[in-house]
């Protein structure tokens, strides 16, 4: 995989839409919590990335 | 008929018991779960699904395929190290196509590999998902959803 973000893009694709298959019944439904999971998913990983820049590992 | 027949009929109505759905089939519901973890969106299929069941059974190998090409490793069950032995048994979680892939000698796994961890994760969350899928399966069967 070409860069970590995206392996982190398609990580949080593929889970956010198995959990919307499974929380929710209807298709219009699915794909608007997965769209919600995934946005949430991606802004968090962004911006912990961000907190987490100044420790060294 | 007069009213107070009519009246007798509704009381004798109203004392008999409700009529009761069918009892939960449990071997139906173990069945799913079974079928749910060995073939991931398989219970959901099995029990007419079908929507939800291609979904599963499409995601979850991909994200296990992608595990294994980002050359992330089949944690080895091992009771000394605990958290090693929790990783395998998520690992496990994945059914029958995790035991493709230790029978077919992959998920060996390269630790310098800058995937490596990234591989790890997409197996285990993979493996983890397909339980949570199992046990709705499990709990579709039994008419809790």
């Amino acid at each position: 995989m070409p860069s970590h973000f995206l392996a982190m893009l398609v990580f949080a694709g593929l889970v956010s839409l198995v959990f919307a298959v499974l929380l929710r019944d209807e298709p219009g439904e699915q794909a608007r919590l997965s769209g919600l999971l995934f946005g949430a998913f991606v802004v968090t990983g962004v911006v912990l990335g961000w907190i987490l820049l100044p420790f060294p590992l | 008929m007069g009213r107070k027949s009519r009246d007798s009929r509704r009381t004798r109505v109203a004392a008999e018991p409700a009529p009761t759905a069918p009892a939960a089939d449990s071997g139906r519901a173990l069945a799913a779960l079974a079928l749910g973890w060995a073939i991931p969106g398989g219970g959901h299929l099995w029990l007419g699904r079908r929507q939800k069941g291609v979904v599963f059974l499409l995601a979850l190998p991909l994200m296990f395929a992608i595990g294994l090409w980002l050359e992330g490793a089949l944690a080895p069950f091992d009771p000394i190290q605990p958290l090693v032995l929790l990783a395998a048994l998520a690992d496990l979680g994945n059914g029958v196509p995790y035991l493709i892939a230790a029978i077919a000698g992959l998920g060996e796994g390269r630790v310098v590999a800058a995937t490596f961890e990234y591989g790890n994760t997409f197996l285990i969350v993979s493996g983890l998902l397909n339980m949570l899928v199992a046990l709705d399966a499990y709990d579709v069967a039994l008419g809790r959803k």
